[in-house]
Parts: structure tokens; sequence; C-alpha cells
């Protein structure tokens, strides 16, 4: 597999480290209420898609960043990969003007 | 042996080679089967389950029965199909298979008791007694599988691995792959043409076919020349291109050197990782079979491989020759064949409303019923109009059409489809992004369609990437086709073969059907169809006729098989690509390694690093009296070990202090700067993941040190914590564990030694205390950084320095240490001590 | 049919005349009392067990494809019972005891050879951590021995001892495990299953489940509507495909796993090999193919094969392990779908869903598991309490802190 990195171009999948499903960026609050429960479906469960899939690639063999890849799990198609940190910035973004999160 | 003229050969040299212990000669560009059917041999080897005596059946890599042990010794390689085996000086094969010799294998009485070896006998009986299985049945049962045998001796060769990239891979070096290659070298598009044999041309090289009323060759040698002065094309022949894989990676292997008799240093095969915008697979088509009862004996082949033995090779078998064939293509056959002067026994037609194309007798709407000749064929019975007449032959080409080589396009388990005009399943939807199929592999088997087709297909692929490419002029060839007649087999009583290799036959597809194992992958299962080393590529297409036969289906519904890489075997030591032996994998070496080893230590793996275990002394016998000496040094005087394997992160910014407080379980906001403190990681699901020091060497400036085996996990969780977490943190980490050579200083001395080499800094217990840390020099001026930490629990410091100073450092601190005791430890006295100090012993 | 030797003798003479089907193609009925969704190995054992074992009737099993077109149809065939916590060991040594007595059970030789497990150690650590391992294994009533260089040396004197980057020290044997013919499992309890009445229904997706007051009714097929008293769902690698339908987001990924086979050779390795400092581990099939594996390729996938550096990386290790296997050729590679679970352990429970079961999460171990498998899941949907030897295997186990992780990687699947 060959990887677009946003800054590096394509790169071949093996220089790179998979974690999983890019919903773990989205880490919930340890303090809130609900977080026991929270942190149960956040660390255990998957939607786990025969489809597109957005999931987190590290690039441990190059320049260090963690990449959101966008990647259909049924034909291994790539339809695009962002760096993780402008995605959770934005994220952060919206969610705080949201007034969200703590 | 019938030796004709013409051909590919080079007769002014010889060869000389040796098959099953007798010599013999061939010429250049001849393969083993070639040089062997050109001496008169036949026989040449023995069928799977039933040992049958065997032939050589196609003239490329398909090829199910000549399968030989090529080369002796350690070099023997099994199962090497004679039809792709360059002929070299010195050669030597032998049969396989059989005991005690390929023309008298014991094993063949299997052969009389074929009925009861039926399709998935073995599943019904050899159940009792339980403990027979693994004593009695199953080791006669392996005894007499199997096929060639290993030497159970390393490979002495040596392989590589390369990366190419390219604009266009053509696969295949035939008329559609030289037309597609030739498109887009001309264009300037950096294109890879990639041939499994050994000259270019493809089918080609086995026809009589004009091309602008010249030998083929003349066309070819031309665009063979255009396509090497072309700085932007690669032609690489004696390459195969074994696997598609996702975006555009291919897998090929080139055998560099398997043609010679030895590498001479060289080596044997190289393992490319092609990676292509687009693909053009022109990999041909590989012709069908009809089958009949007793089709297997030597002598029986594809009828298109007789004409490329006569064409290509000059040889054929001794006698007449037959055809059975229900397409044009087998009178082809007849009439290249007649014109160098071989005897046609005649054609069989399975069409009623057949013509003859020749001089020659034919047969309309006859069928080929059965065989004589034990070690080589002698005659075949046909039926025609319910009479039945004997020939005698001395080959039998058998042409029942041709299967596009649609394998690597249905590597991404793409189906092929059924094309009722072609009679034959081409390529489907879901092959290989990028990927298309031409000439005879797109089902444009003649000669003027596949050269239209491949610069046709070729120019599109380079459209869609922005490639503007103009056809090149092609010669002027002949573009007739006709479909085959869909005969699938002869019915009758006899063994008809349907896989030769591993001796499936009619029959067994109709029990198959009989027990209701039809579905296409439960017929394979159960027959074992398609199982062998051929993959069923001269097989599967046809039981898959047969059985839709049997179950009134079409062949489109009765389901098709998916290839699975490779598309032909390839070596497992080119895959494992020569990294092997001490270097299967990276060693990693501490800066003291050099020093380590002059003193002779032991050394020790940890993860990848090499780590001094302990350092034996004249005398010492064991290594318990080296380790207890070293813990007593330590102990008393001072001991002086290398910790650089431990994983070290350093942590920089205005908010480094608010990330460590989010990364370790406890805090590391309230640590003074000159302090150091234990922490403790933990995983997302609570377990502890990793424990270590943490120093802060200024307000936004800690370093943190990992265990040896999670430096890698560790870093990669900071950075993920860092990117994706908390973004918003001003942060930033680089691992350091190699910049950093990192010096355990222990014991009652350790205070003493040290303040020997560091630059005038106060080390008194008032002034730098238990999990102080700085940065200060050492040796007049070597930057430096100092912790005094303790995993032995003695009086005990950390000294790091640049990576490239550490062998320097340890030999100073010995040096300088000897009055006050100075000795090296290694990781096993470091363990003793730290169990006695009851302190957590990390798991490797 | 009784199979037999002298049965195949008589047919033999008989022109084969009297073979019948191995299993009928039944027409789905409108309802059944118990619906398997699945027809792989574990569907079609859960079957069989619930048919002869718990006596239960009206029993379908629906199959998208062909039967054993699961990974059943697609595995390195190894069965073993050498794991060491308590929740897994005792589960899989009730397995290897169904294995030893499977063909005879269901007369069909399903070639169950117990030819030995050898897992090779190659540190002082790893001795103690397997040292370890087979003291938990004989606490549970398997059998384990640990061996040293030369014992090691005696069964396999071709490894690569002399010239290693991981020098072997010894290893962990296990003499009762060994290797069965993966098709022949799945044909022979879909046949014991057949004979018992179990309409096996190929060519039947299941499309959704119909749910009514949280109880399953019934399932909607390609076929059709089929109503069903209980629903057991057995179709690891697709478990969070075919759950999602019943609204359950489940701890699991699906991986691929490549396999791979090499062309036939005469008699070369007698046992099975495992080398887990290389992920490669490797036996020998009876027709002659070596029969090898290593790591998962990392990556959730459903496309069913791989890609090139881990075909790369499976021969470096054989190759580093064996060096004398040169020579030899592979054949073809080929990818599973794995249910990867977040602790490496599988799943056979009872789900939300009143009269809804699951049987997941088989990781790339399912195929040793097929006989206990079957058996404890059918014990669960027949008498609604789980089986002695599969009693940790519950959904909730991660939210009770009950993760059963033999590996000790936490939640990240592609770790385990």
């Amino acid at each position: 597999m060959l990887i677009p990195h946003p800054l590096l171009g394509l790169r071949d999948a093996q220089e790179f480290t998979y974690l999983g499903d890019a919903r773990l960026i989205d880490r919930p609050n340890g303090m809130a209420e609900n977080a026991a429960e929270a942190f149960h479906d956040y660390v255990y469960l998957r939607d786990n898609p025969a489809g597109v899939h957005r999931e987190l690639w590290f690039h441990e063999q190059g320049d260090r960043s963690w990449l959101i890849v966008t990647r259909d799990t049924t034909t291994h198609e790539i339809l695009g990969a962002e760096l993780a940190r402008d995605v959770a910035l934005t994220r952060r973004g919206a969610l705080s003007e949201g007034g969200a999160q703590a | 042996m019938t030796q004709l003229s013409g051909g590919l050969i080079d007769r002014g040299r010889t060869i000389r080679f040796r098959f099953d212990g007798k010599d013999y000669q061939g010429h250049p560009g001849d393969t083993l089967a070639s040089a062997l059917l050109a001496n008169g041999v036949t026989l040449m080897g023995r069928s799977f389950k039933y040992h049958r005596p065997r032939g050589v059946f196609s003239a490329g890599s398909e090829e199910p029965n000549a399968l030989v042990e090529l080369r002796t010794g350690a070099r023997r390689e099994p199962n090497t199909r004679a039809t792709v085996v360059e002929l070299f000086d010195g050669l030597e094969a032998s049969s396989q298979n059989r005991w005690p010799s390929l023309k008298h294998d014991f094993m063949a009485v299997n052969d009389l008791f074929a009925n009861f070896f039926a399709a998935g006998f073995y599943y019904k009986t050899f159940m009792w007694p339980r403990a027979f299985w693994e004593k009695i049945y199953e080791p006669a049962i392996r005894k007499a599988a199997g096929l060639g045998s290993l030497s159970f001796q390393a490979d002495p060769d040596a392989y590589d691995k390369g990366f190419l990239h390219c604009d266009l891979l053509v696969i295949g070096g035939g008329a559609a792959g030289l037309a597609a290659a030739l498109t887009a070298g001309r264009a300037g598009a950096r294109v890879i043409l990639a041939d499994e044999d050994f000259r270019l041309g493809g089918r080609l090289l086995a026809e009589t076919h004009l091309l602008d009323g010249a030998p083929a060759t003349r066309w070819i040698d031309r665009v063979q020349a255009e396509l090497d002065s072309l700085p932007n094309v690669r032609v690489m022949t004696r390459t195969t291109v074994w696997g598609a894989f996702d975006h555009g990676v291919y897998g090929a292997v080139e055998r560099v050197s398997d043609h010679l008799p030895d590498p001479n240093g060289a080596v044997r095969q190289t393992l490319w990782r092609i990676t292509a915008q687009r693909t053009v697979l022109a990999a041909g088509a590989t012709e069908r079979h009809i089958p009949f009862a007793n089709n297997d004996r030597p002598g029986v082949m594809l009828a298109g491989a007789v004409r490329a033995y006569a064409n290509r090779w000059a040889a054929l078998p001794d006698g007449p020759v037959a055809i059975f064939t229900n397409n044009d293509d087998g009178h082809r056959t007849a009439l290249d064949l007649a014109e160098k002067g071989v005897t046609i026994a005649g054609v069989v037609d399975a069409r009623p409303d057949a013509r003859s194309l020749g001089r020659y007798q034919l047969f309309a709407g006859g069928m080929v019923t059965d065989t004589k000749g034990r070690h080589g064929l002698t005659r075949i019975e046909v039926a025609q109009n319910g009479q039945t007449t004997w020939l005698d032959c001395g080959a039998l080409g058998v042409s029942g059409g041709w299967n596009p080589n649609v394998h690597i396009a249905s590597h991404h388990r793409g189906r092929p489809v059924w094309d009722d005009g072609l009679q034959a399943f081409v390529p489907g939807e879901g092959g290989p992004v990028g990927l298309s199929a031409a000439g005879a592999a797109a089902g444009q088997g003649a000669t003027g369609a596949a050269l239209a087709s491949g610069a046709a297909v070729a120019q599109a692929a380079l459209a869609a990437i922005g490639v503007d490419a103009a056809l090149p002029d092609l010669p002027q060839a002949e573009s007739e086709f006709t479909a085959p007649h869909p005969v699938w087999h002869v019915p009758g009583k006899g063994r008809a073969w349907v896989d030769f290799q591993n001796d499936v036959t009619v029959k067994d597809v109709k029990l198959a059907h009989q027990e209701n194992l039809r579905p296409v992958e439960h017929l394979k299962r159960w027959t074992t169809l398609g199982m062998a080393t051929d993959q069923g590529k001269t097989a599967n297409v046809t039981a898959l006729a047969v059985m839709a036969e049997l179950t009134g289906q079409s062949i489109q519904n009765t389901g098709t098989t998916i290839f699975r890489p490779p598309y032909t075997p390839v070596s497992m030591s080119v895959l494992g690509g020569g990294d092997t032996g001490a270097n299967f994998r990276p060693r990693r070496l501490t800066p003291t390694h050099k020093w380590a080893k002059a003193q002779g230590a032991v050394f020790i793996e940890v993860g990848q690093w090499m780590r001094a275990q302990y350092f034996p002394r004249p005398g010492e016998t064991t290594w318990r009296q080296t380790v207890d000496r070293e813990v007593l040094a330590t102990r008393k005087g001072v001991g002086i070990c290398d910790v650089t394997t431990l994983g070290k992160v350093d942590v920089q910014g205005a908010d480094a202090a608010e990330f460590l407080d989010r990364i370790y379980a406890n805090a590391m906001k309230s640590l003074k700067v000159g302090m150091v403190r234990y922490g403790l990681m933990l995983r997302e699901d609570g377990h502890a993941c990793d424990d270590g020091t943490c120093a802060r060497l200024a307000d936004d400036h800690y370093v943190v040190t990992t265990t040896t085996a999670q430096a890698g996990p560790v870093y990669r969780h900071m950075e993920y914590a860092r990117q994706c977490l908390w973004p918003e943190l001003d942060v930033q980490l680089i691992s350091t564990t190699d910049a950093w050579a990192q010096i355990a200083i222990a014991g009652p001395n350790a205070r003493k030694l040290l303040e020997r080499v560091v630059d005038g800094v106060d080390l008194s217990n008032e002034a730098f205390p238990i999990m102080a840390c700085a940065s200060l020099t050492v040796c007049q001026g070597l930057r430096a950084r100092l912790f005094r930490i303790s995993f032995s629990g003695e009086l005990a410091y950390e000294l790091a320095v640049p990576a490239r100073y550490g062998n320097a450092l340890i030999q100073r601190l010995i040096e300088v240490g000897a009055d006050l005791g100075a000795v090296p430890y290694g990781t096993e006295a470091l363990g003793v001590m730290r169990i006695e100090r009851a302190m957590p012993q990390a798991t490797s | 049919m009784r199979f037999s030797g002298f049965r195949v003798i008589k047919e033999a003479l008989t022109g084969h005349k009297g073979w019948k089907p191995l299993w009928r193609n039944p027409e789905p009925q409108a309802s059944y009392d118990i619906v398997i969704v699945g027809g792989g190995g574990h569907g079609l054992a859960t079957a069989y067990y619930l048919a002869k074992t718990f006596g239960k009737a009206r029993i379908a099993v629906l199959e998208k494809g062909w039967l054993g077109s699961g990974n059943i149809g697609r595995n390195t065939t190894i069965i073993r019972s050498n794991y060491m916590l308590p929740g897994n060991e005792p589960f899989y040594e009730f397995s290897m005891k169904l294995w030893e007595n499977l063909e005879q059970e269901f007369n069909f030789n399903a070639m169950v050879s117990q030819r030995g497990i050898l897992n090779l150690l190659h540190t002082d650590a790893q001795r103690d951590a397997f040292r370890r391992r087979g003291n938990a294994m004989l606490l549970a009533g398997a059998d384990a021995e640990l061996l040293d260089q030369a014992g090691v040396r005696a069964m396999y004197p071709w490894l690569n001892f002399d010239n290693a980057r991981f020098p072997i020290k010894g290893g962990l044997l296990q003499r009762r495990a060994g290797t069965a013919r993966h098709d022949g499992v799945a044909w022979g309890y879909a046949r014991g299953a057949d004979e018992r009445g179990v309409d096996l229904i190929q060519n039947c997706e299941v499309t959704g489940f119909r749910i009514e007051n949280g109880r399953v009714r019934g399932v909607e097929t390609s076929r059709g509507y089929i109503a069903a008293g209980k629903v057991g769902v057995a179709v690891a690698g697709s478990s969070g495909r075919v759950m999602e339908k019943a609204g359950m987001r489940l701890p699991i990924e699906s991986h691929v796993l490549q396999a791979f086979v090499s062309e036939g050779l005469k008699p070369t390795i007698p046992g099975v090999i495992t080398f887990g400092a290389g992920h490669f581990y490797v036996s020998q099939s009876d027709k002659g193919g070596l029969v090898f594996g290593g790591d998962i390729d990392g990556y959730n996938s459903y496309a069913q094969r791989g890609n090139i550096p881990v075909i790369e990386d499976v021969a470096e290790g054989g190759m580093a392990l064996m060096p004398m296997i040169g020579r030899a050729r592979l054949l073809r590679v080929w990818g599973g779908i794995m249910d990867m679970s977040m602790d490496g352990s599988p799943f056979i429970d009872r789900t939300p869903v009143e009269g809804l079961y699951l049987n997941a999460g088989w990781c790339y171990g399912g195929f040793k598991a097929t006989p206990a498998s079957g058996y404890s899941f059918a014990h669960l949907i027949a008498t609604d309490t789980p089986h002695d030897t599969a009693r940790a295997y519950r959904l909730d186990r991660f939210r009770r802190g009950y993760a059963i992780d033999e590996k000790g990687m936490g939640a990240q699947p592609n770790l385990h």
C-alpha cells in the first residue's frame, strides 16, 4: 500500500505504524459523570465498518506525524490523508465554540 | 526423435547436460524439455497420485507433468518445470516422485488400485483403530505424497531485493506487450516491460505467422532494439510478475543467473517491487485440452505446444502426429508440421462441419476416444459417425481453445467473466486499479488483434495519467479468430484426466457432483483440482465446464475460481531476499560496544540491542563467578554499566509540564528544576505500560526515560497524545535514545570517581542530593547530563554524554577509577542487585 | 450412510454408484426453533452438537456462500491447547479432547494428526515464560514439555542453530497438538448435522434481524424471511458487519491474515514449529505442501487479501529459521478476515437482545477451537447457561475488568 502523506507525497505503508479507528482522537472527558461508561466504549468498542474507514497511521520511519487516512476496507482504496493534528485542532475549535468540552 | 530444420536454437554451439544419469546434448535457445524431446526422451515424470508415466504437455510455465529436480547438492531445486529451464552447460536434472527409476516405478501399483482412490476416498476410511492414523496410515500417505524432495542443506546462493517505479508496467513481451511498450516508450513514458521467457516475442516465437510478410522475429528484433535504445524503457526478460498488490505495487522475480551453470558471485534471483501508475496485462493465453480416455500418455500434448516445439525448438516426439481439436487453431499445428515434412496421422475435429485447411486426413465430427502406449503414445482411437479406427502416431496435439491468462487481473479478487463469443473467461470488474488487459489476455488472441489491442490499451492507460501517446505503425498480420466449438470432454468409460498433475479425472468431477460437492470451491477441495504446482492453469476451466454440464447450468452460473498470487511459484529464498542468518534482523550496538567487546564481554539480546551480560576475567570458569565478582565489586567499590538502551525522550515547550502531567499517572508539574522523579505510565485501559525517570532540566525542558523494550511504543504514544489528543499544548518531542550514551556509575566510590571527571561541580550530598540532575561538562568541556538515580540500590549516578563519546568515557572512567576498584558490570549483575533490593525486574 | 474402509472397497468394485450426497440442499422453511448464522466451522459444529448432544430439532444453518467458506476454508490447520491463562487453557484443552475423538464420533476422516507443536525459545526470559506456561498447561490437564537446545536439535537438526540472529535455546513442546484437515472438519460436521436433520442452506445471506420488544423473532435473508426461536451468530471475520444489523457495536476489528503454502514436497517437517521471534510458523500437509504463516498485515480490512511486506517478512522468518527451505517455492498465498478482539480472546455469550447469541472474536486462532466452540455455543443456546470451560468469554468482560489478555498487549487488536 502507498499512503499519500500530505507533506511528503506517496509513501510506502511499511514506513507507518497503524493504530486504528480515528475516533480515538475524540477522547472522552475523564472527569465527566459518565466517564467510566464513555471510556469503556471509547477504549473497547469499534464501528469496524466494511467500507470507508478513517484511521490513524503514524509515520514512524519518517517525519513522525500522525495521519488520519481515509481508506475503504473492502478495496484498500485510499480516499485521502490529513495531518491528525490539524484535524484535532479543527475539532477542538468546533467543540469549544459549541462550549461542549471543559 | 524427430529432428526438424529451422527453429530459434543455435546449432553452432553444443550444450552438454544430464537427465537421470544419462548424458545428452542440446543447443543455446533450448529448454530442458525441448532438448529432451530432441534427444528422443518423451517420458519425463510421474503423476502425483497414480504415478502414471508422463511426458511434457505444454511449452510454458503452465506445465503440469514434466517436473524435475534441477541441479544437485545444496542447489537441488525440486518441482522445476522442464519447460522453463534454460539449458546450460553441465545441467543435471532428475525425475522425481518415482522409485527406483522413472521407467520402473513401484508406486505405479497405485494405478491398478485407482478405483479405490477415487476423489475424497481418504475422508471415508483410515479411521480405525484411532491410533493407527499417526503411526501407520499417515506416514504411508505422506511418504507416497509430495513430489520432489529438498536437499536439507542451506541454499548457498545470494539473493537481492529492489524497488522500481514506472508510469507503465507491461506484463508480457508478446505481440500485445511489445506493441504496448513501443507505444508508451515512444511517448516518453517510463516503461517497464517484463517477460518470463528469456527471449521477447511470446507466442510469436512459436508461430510461423508473417509480420509485414517477414518472419516475426525480424519485427521483434527491431522493436527490441528500439526499446533498448530508449532511456525511459527498461526491458526485463527472465522476469515474472507474480502478484498484484495495492496501489499499483507488483511483485516480480528476475532470474538473474538461473540460466548459468553457477551464479559466479552474482545473485541468483532478485525480488523486485515495482510501483506502476498504470499496467497493461499482456500475459497471453493458455491453451486448454479436451479430456478423453487415457489422455495422459507421454506424447499427448497441447496442440499449441506441439507447434511451439516444432517451430521454435525444431523437436518433436518420434512418429506421425495427430491432432484433436474443436477449433481452427488445431489445424494450424497440422499445417505448420506438414510444412516441415512431418507426417500428419490425421486431424480429428469435433466440429461436424469442420473443413480441412490443408492436405491431411480430416475426421470431421470425430473424437479421440482412447490411446495406447505405456511409456509413450503409439496409437489413438478415433470415433467418427459411430465408427472407430486406430491411428498410429507418436504425438497427439489437443486443442480445446485458449484461456486468457486472467490470473493477475483476479489477484484483487475480481472475478473473471464468461464471454460466450470467445468461449472463455476474460478479466472482469474489480481487478487491480490501473490495470487493463490487452491481447490474448483480453481475448484478443489473433496476432493482428493482439498488436492493435496492445497499442490501444497502452494509449488509453497513458491518457489516464496525462501522457499523449500516438499509435505506432504496426505490421500487417493475420487477424482471423474462430471461437472453439464447445466440446469440453469426450464421454466414455475410461479415465479421462482433467488435472494431470493431481490425477483428477472426469469421473472424479462426476463423483463430486454425485456427492453434492458442487460449488466450485467444494469441487476443488474434494478432488484437489487446481491444487497442484500449476494452480490448475490447464485444468480449472475444463473442470468447471464439466460440472456445468452435469448440473445443467451455464458456465457463468457454475462460478469460477479466483487465482491467488503467485502467478507461478516463487522460491522462498528470493522472497526472503537474503536477509537471513545473522542478518535476519538489525542489531543495535551500544556506544560502548567496541570497548566491551575488547574486554571480552559476553553479550545478550535485549530486543534489537546487544548488551553486555557480564565481563568474564581470566580464570573465571562460570558466569556465576563473574557475576558474583561484579556485584561484590560494585557493592564495595564502584561498578560501571552502559544503560544507553533505555529510551530517552526530550520534552520541551511552555506546556511541557502540563503535557507530562497528563502522560504520567503521577504529577510532573510539581517537579523542581534540577530534580528527577520516578514516573508511571498507564494505557487507556488502566494497565501500567511503562515506567522510568523524568528529569526536569529547565522550566520548559524535561527528559523522559523509558524501558528498553518500550522506547519505541512510548515515544509513539507521546506523539499520539501531543498531536491527536492535546494539539493545543505548546510542546515538542524528540527521541534521543541514540543521541546520548548513558552510563551508570554505582557503588560507595561512585561520587569519588565522578569528581575526577566532572568539571567543577559540587557533588556533595547537600549540593547534589538523591534524585538531583544537572546539565554540566565532563573531561574539560564535554557537555554532559548527570542524574543521581539508582537502579541497583547503591549510591549511584547516571552520566550521559553525546553518543560518540560513550566509548571514550567508559574507558576514562575505568582508567581514573582503577584505584577506587572501578569495574564494568553487565545486565546479569544489574539484575542480581535489583533483586537483592527487591526492585521490580523488567520483563523481557 | 456409514463411511468405512469396507464401504470404500465395495463402492470401488461397484462403480461408485452407491455414494450419496454428503448433505441435502434443502429449501429454507418458514421457521425454525434455532437458526445458526454462518456455515463455517463454528456454525456447523454448533448445529451438529445442538442436534446430537443437546437433542434439539428444527435447526437451520444459513450460509452466505458455500459450506465451509469461512476461515475454516483458509487457515493453517493447527490444533493445540498451549495457553496460559485460566480463562483460556481449560477451554482449549476441552477442544483438544474433542479433537482426539472427533473422527470416530462423526464418522469422517478429518486427518487429525497429533504430530506435536514446538514453540521455540531464544532467551532466558522466554524460557521462564514458557516454563510458566507449560506448568499452567499441566495444571489444566494438558501435556507440555520444556526442551533444551539438544532436545530441539534431536527433533529438528536442520534448524538454524549456528548462524542465527536469534539463537535457539530450547522450546516448549506439546506432543498432543498437531494439525487437522480443515475442509474435512467442516464437511464432517456438516454431514453429521445434516444426518441429524439440520437444514444446511447455502447461498443464503442474512440481511437483517427482526427484533421485537428486545427479543429476536427471526432473520431477513436473501432467500426471504425466516422465523426463529433463537438465533446464534457464528460469522467470525464478519461479526462486526452482521451484528451491526442487530444494532450492536463489538469490541472487534476485522483484519487480514495471510497464509501460505509451498509446492508439494516429500516429507520434510514432521510436526508444527513456531518461531515467535521471527513471526513464522510452519507445518507440512499430508499432501506435501509446507503450510506456513506469520503476522497479520496490521490494518482493518475486509478485502481477503494482503500486501507484499508481510509476504517478504514471513519468508524472511522462514529462511532465517530453516535455510534449507530456500529452494522450495511458494505456491499460493491467500488472505482471510480475522475478528481481532480487544484482548485477543473470543466471545461466546448472550447479547442484549433476548434469544440472540454471539460466537465471535477468534482472532487468528479459531480453527483449533472449532469443536469446543461449537459445543459450548450449542450448550449456551440450548440451556441458556455457559459451558463450564467457556465462562470467561463474556461480552461485558472489559466493563467488569476481566480481560483475557494472553499477550498483555491491552486493547489494541492489531497487536494480538
